[in-house]
Formats: C-alpha cells, structure tokens, sequence
C-alpha cells in the first residue's frame, strides 16, 4: 500500500443554475491572456448539447483516454508510444480551433468614435488570431448555452447511446442540465501519459496535475490524449496550458477561484487519500461498468488506525489526515454514494465527482402526471424528467442502478425534511428504503442543503518545509530572481550551466537540523 | 569564385556556422527553456499541415542520415557493400526521391505559411523564412543530381569521391577547401545555402530537432513529482 493524498472536488449538479461565475472568475485569473483567449479552464455546458470543444465525448473520433489492448493491459486509445512518435509531424487526433471557436472581441471603440451616422454604430466582432474582422461567430464555449440551436444538432450527444432520444425532441418531454467542467486531475491521467517530453506530473503531495512550461516542446498529444478535452494548445508560446487547480489557493489553504466564487454553493473540496499501487489493477478493469466501484475501492477510509499509519509512514501530514477526515468529498463519494466520476469509462480515474440533478418537475407532480411518494409530494427517482440512462451513459458507464440509488437518496433526504417540517414526523420510513440512516440525512441535509463555507472547503495548506530542508536558506528570496527568470539555467543552477551558477554554500550561522549535515 | 573566398567558404565558415549551431543550441536550452519548442500552428490549419509536414519530415531525416551515412563513413567500408558507381546511383536515386519529398512538402508547408490567414497571421519572419530556405536548400541538393547523374553515366566518381574527403576532413577538423576547388558549382552552392542553416539553427524553431522524445519510448506512463526529490541540496 502507497497512500497518496489528493485535493478533490465534488459538483453537486442539482444547484448548478449555470450562471457561469465560476468560468468568468477563472478565465480572469488564468486565461485572459494572448493565445489562450479560446481556452476555459473551467466552462459550463448545457446538456444534453455537444459540447465545448465540439463533441469532446465522442471518443471514436478523438480517440482520448485509455483502451484495454489484447494482453489486458492499459494502452492509450491513440495507440501505444511508437505510434506516437510516428505520428510526431501532424498528430492524426488533434482539434481545430473551429472545434472550440474563434477567439474573437468587439470593437467597442467604434461606438465612441463614430461619426454623426443615421444608424446607430455597431460594435463589430474581430477575430483575436487574425485581427480581422468577422462577418459571423459562428460558434462560441457556450453556444448551446440552455439549450440552444437545433435539437438535430444537439443530440449527438453521445449520451443519448442506448435511449430513443426522438422523444426528447418534443418540448413537453425536452430535459436540460448544466455540467461544470474543469480539469478532473486524475489518478491515471492520459494526459501525463501521452506527452512525449515528460513535461506533464501529477504532485504527489496534493495530487494536481500540471505542465511543467519549460519542459513542454509542443509536440501536442497531450491535447488530443485527455478524453475531457482539458488541455489548451496555446498558440503564442507554443505550449500547452490546462487548469493548475489553482495551486497557489490551494497551497496556502484556499478552495480553487472556481469553487469559492460558485453563487449556487455546488462545489466541495476536500482531501481525499488513496492507494497509489491500486490504480493501475483499477483502471484495467474489464467490465467498464465496473469502473466506478473499482475507483471507490482505490479510496481509502481516513477513519481507519491502519490507514493513518501507513499515510504518515508516506509522508502524508498529519494536518492533511485530519482534513480528509472531515473531507466533503470522502463523504458524498464513499459514505453516501451519491457522487459519481464524470465518464469512468475513459479509464482516467478522474477526480471531480458529480452529483445528479434531480431535475424539479413540480408542475407535473402538481397535476398529478408523475408517481410520487405516498405524500404525493416528492416524485419517484425513475419519474423524473431526465432519463436516468442518460445520467449513468455520463456517470457509470451506462449501469443506472447507482445513479437511482443516489437520486433516491436525494429525494429521501427531501421528503425526510418534509415529513419533519411539516408533518413533525421524526423517523420517516423513507430513510430505510432509501438505505439512509436519520443521522446520515440530517447530515447529507446540511452539505446539500445548508451548504456552509466550512463544510464546502477543508483544505489544509501544504507543507513548505518538506521541500526545503534548510528553512533560513529560503529567507529573503521569496519573490526575487537574480536577474531574468531563467539567469540559473535549465536545471535551475543544480547541473552544469554554461553560465556561473549560484554560490549554494552561503553561510548562516544558525544551527538548522540535523540532516543538513549531509551537504 | 577567387581562391581565397574558396578557402574561406569552405575551410572557415564550415566551422562558423558549426561552432554558432553548437554553442548557440546549448546556450539557449541552458538559458530559454521556455522558448524551447516545435512552436507547432496545427491547432490553426490541420488540411496541409497532415500532408506536408510528414513528407517533409520523413524526406528531410532520411536526406539527413543518407549525408551523413554515404558521405562519412569510410570509403574502405563502403567499399564492403557496394562499387563506387553504385554508391552513386544509391545516393542518386534516394537523394532523388527523399529531396523531392522535403521539396514537395516544404513546399506545401511553406505555401500554407502564406495562404492561409491564421497561420500567416500567426507566423514570425523567422518562421517563414526558415522553412524557405530549407526548401531552396533541398531544391540545390536536387539540382546537383543532373551533374551526378552525367558523371555516373560516364562512370566517372571521382567528384563524389571528392566530396565525402572534403566532408570527412572537415568532420576531423582539418578542413581542406582545396580538395573541391575544381568541383560542380552546383554543388558548392548546395553547401554554402546548407551551412548557413546551420548558422542560423539555433535562432529558429529547428531547435526542436535536438529534442526528439526517444526517452518516451521507454519511460512509464505516468509521472509523479515528489516534494522530497525536490528538495535544494
């Protein structure tokens, strides 16, 4: 056993209202800078639509995530690593910027400049790669934004596989949701594993995913190997770019800008610690229903005497132990089971959960269209509106069974309140059929429902002093360079530079500890 | 051409152009990393992109290896394998059909450099000139084939014999330019161009050919940073 520690995130999609802060926020921390203009780290997306860039689920055409190959073994879908470097000239998978859109902007200007016209001026859209204007955007990061444009268009949402969606196509019938998407740093991430320079890691402390910048040489795979399409060629430096989980925040014990900005309170983070050496038997599991449950077995119970020595023999902190113990992603994920991994079936593992949306239908309940508990209030989990072979096509690999265990919970929980606000009943029978104890609901009824800063986000901050063993030869350097950022050279003075190097034997005349005698 | 502009061309600017592109490569991976790059325009134009980068790469590598092996490797070994005159008709005919692909596919990279307006919009100077200058290059080596391929008619290596002892000497740093003095001028013109890639290598974006992920080949999937392996000693 390898216990490892990660920051994670659970998106309780039942209050998405998809206003879309969490992607204006990042993208003026992150993106809003030349040759990233058409990149969101974090976007929402109206389903059922296809998407931000254009199909991204579709992986017969983008050929992202991992396959299992003829000896049962894990292998990138875009094939194995010659195939890659013979396809180093012109990678075969890679998207277009027509796939995202154009980055374009107005020219506001011409409102203010304009001359005395008749008809009043008109800010024209200006593409921001060719300067020039254009006639018409065609396409944008949400352009199905609730539901938007042609159903025919539409539905090629590979969720529908496996529905009649023709029905849907009738308004009365018609369903939507909003899906938050951002990197999902994952456990087995096809990112990290397709990118030829090896300039894609994971940290091992908080489990981020990141492009090491100098490192990268733009060979492009990583963009086409991630299955979520999360990762950004940019085309001014020529690197590619993807969510940093805002590293920085998280560091100093801050929830990601995505998440603390989130007006509908959807969004968890929390630490959650796992078995590194399960990952690779979890990810080959051969039924890709099995995927999700094998994932939740890779968890680990924070609670557990064995597992807490073990993570300290890791070198997990103490400090991070403790939040994962309180961790609001360990308890929608294991405890509760009502979050589920974003397409478990690309074999990535990935680290943002979802929780269902329940999708209110109160007026059909009203005119008594739906089945409903026996107080006639709260609709059935199979009645309501969205299919539930949708939900599990993007959540379990198509197995409904614990999508409708999840949402029966939810609504257990719903009617659970109902019944003791308004019914002053104190134990529902509701509870038990939903497999939840009334402790449980309650609890469940204050994430979900309360929602409290505190018990949206425990994030621990991270332990600088693991790195540098010498703490007073860090003073004062915070902040500073010596000269222009890369002055040490390529290894950051450690290896032989052409240049002088920095002088590493300064002297300070304290005593630090006592394993920085081995310098 | 005067002699002592032979001599120079040929028994000084050889290692110019050597010393810049050796130097130059280290220094700027030593000092700009992130500049470090194929600096790629395929998320821009996939259409002529997917067909002129992979011919040309694979004409512009195998004209590369097919220099260096027919031109440095000793004469006796050669001469294991093949007669001289079918050495020259081996380096005629996959000179011929490499060149021609580097020719087409610079060509068609160097076409879509122009053509199309996000890349041209996108492209540096360096970028575009870069690309032509390779093509001439490939377009004067292809050129050089109607003098070889007289002289091979004529059963007559000598000049390609010449060539390769130029090339050796100038590999084990005793350039003698006189050796070529009474050679083709196609071919000295091929040389002088081709240096002067060399020249300029480091400056560009060919930087990437140092960068080749053979590594990839052999390292695991996945790659995890550890705090501790980073600590400052």
């Amino acid at each position: 056993m390898k216990i490892r520690a990660q920051i994670s995130m659970v998106l309780n999609l039942d209050k998405c209202i998809g206003c879309h802060t969490c992607s204006v926020t990042c993208k003026n921390i992150w993106t809003s800078r030349k040759g990233v203009e058409y990149a969101w780290f974090n976007n929402v997306e109206s389903k059922p639509g296809i998407g931000f860039p254009k199909n991204w689920e579709d992986q017969e055409k983008w050929k992202g995530g991992w396959k299992i190959n003829k000896k049962n073994k894990l292998e990138l879908k875009a094939g194995g690593r010659a195939n890659k470097l013979i396809n180093l000239f012109a990678n075969p998978d890679m998207p277009q910027i027509d796939d995202y859109y154009e980055p374009f902007d107005y020219k506001y200007n011409k409102l203010q400049s304009s001359p005395l016209v008749e008809a009043t001026p008109t800010a024209r859209p200006v593409s921001q790669i060719t300067g020039k204007d254009m006639e018409k955007i065609e396409w944008g990061p949400n352009w199905e934004d609730d539901l938007a444009g042609e159903f025919k268009n539409r539905s090629k949402d590979v969720n529908f596989t496996n529905i009649d969606k023709q029905i849907y196509k009738d308004f009365e019938n018609t369903f939507h949701m909003y899906l938050p998407r951002l990197c999902n740093h994952c456990l087995n991430p096809a990112c990290v594993a397709s990118c030829p320079s090896g300039s894609i890691y994971k940290r091992e402390e908080d489990g981020i995913v990141l492009v090491d910048q100098d490192k990268c040489r733009g060979w492009r795979m990583c963009v086409s190997g991630c299955p979520y399409k999360k990762i950004y060629y940019n085309w001014e430096s020529g690197k590619s770019e993807k969510c940093i989980g805002c590293y920085p925040r998280i560091e100093s014990g801050m929830p990601m800008a995505c998440a603390e900005s989130c007006v509908g309170r959807i969004r968890y983070v929390g630490v959650m610690l796992y078995d590194a050496d399960k990952i690779s038997e979890a990810a080959v599991s051969k039924n890709k229903q099995d995927l999700y449950e094998e994932q939740l077995s890779v968890f680990l119970d924070p609670n557990d005497p064995d597992v807490i020595k073990q993570a300290l023999n890791d070198n997990v902190p103490q400090s991070w132990i403790d939040a994962a113990q309180k961790s609001p992603v360990y308890k929608m994920t294991k405890e509760w089971k009502i979050a589920f991994p974003i397409h478990p079936e690309y074999r990535t593992l990935p680290m943002m959960w979802y929780v269902p949306p329940l999708s209110p239908v109160q007026s059909q309940i009203d005119k008594g269209n739906l089945e409903t508990d026996k107080n006639g209030v709260i609709p059935s989990a199979n009645s309501l509106r969205l299919p539930a072979q949708y939900l599990a096509n993007m959540f379990t690999a198509g197995d409904e069974k614990p999508i409708l265990s999840s949402i029966t919970k939810l609504l257990a929980m719903r009617a659970h309140q109902r019944n003791k606000t308004v019914h002053d009943e104190k134990v529902s029978s509701v509870l038990s059929d939903a497999g939840l104890s009334s402790d449980q609901a309650e609890e469940m009824y204050r994430y979900l429902g309360i929602a409290n800063y505190e018990d949206r986000f425990v994030i621990p901050t991270s332990h600088e002093e693991i790195r540098n063993e010498d703490p007073y030869g860090f003073q004062g350097v915070n902040g500073f360079t010596g000269g222009n950022s890369s002055s040490y050279g390529s290894k950051g003075g450690k290896g032989f530079s052409l240049f002088p190097s920095p002088r590493r034997s300064s002297v300070i005349p304290v005593e630090t500890m006592s394993n920085n005698k081995s310098k | 051409m005067s002699t002592s502009l032979h001599n120079f061309a040929f028994g000084v600017y050889p290692y110019i152009a050597g010393t810049i592109f050796l130097l130059g490569s280290w220094v700027r991976f030593d000092r700009e990393q992130y500049t470090w790059k194929t600096d790629s325009s395929q998320l821009l134009e996939n259409k002529m992109l997917k067909i002129g980068s992979n011919i040309f790469h694979i004409g512009i590598i195998g004209i590369f290896f097919g220099h260096a092996l027919g031109m440095l490797l000793p004469h006796s070994w050669w001469q294991l394998i093949t007669t001289d005159i079918q050495h020259q008709y081996i380096a005629i005919y996959s000179g011929g059909i490499l060149g021609i692909m580097a020719l087409f596919g610079g060509l068609l990279l160097f076409y879509r450099r122009l053509s199309n307006e996000r890349v041209k919009a996108i492209s540096r100077l360096r970028d575009t000139s870069i690309i032509l200058l390779i093509v001439i290059t490939a377009g004067l080596g292809l050129n050089t084939i109607f003098d070889s391929y007289h002289h091979a008619a004529q059963k007559d290596v000598s000049e390609m014999l010449l060539l390769s002892e130029y090339l050796k000497s100038v590999a084990t740093l005793r350039a003698d330019a006189s050796l070529i003095e009474s050679v083709g001028m196609a071919y000295k013109v091929h040389m002088l161009v081709g240096m002067t890639i060399f020249l300029i290598f480091p400056f560009t974006r060919l930087v990437h050919v140092w960068s080749v992920p053979v590594t990839y080949l052999k390292r695991p999937y996945q790659i995890v940073r550890s705090k501790l392996s980073s600590r400052q000693t």
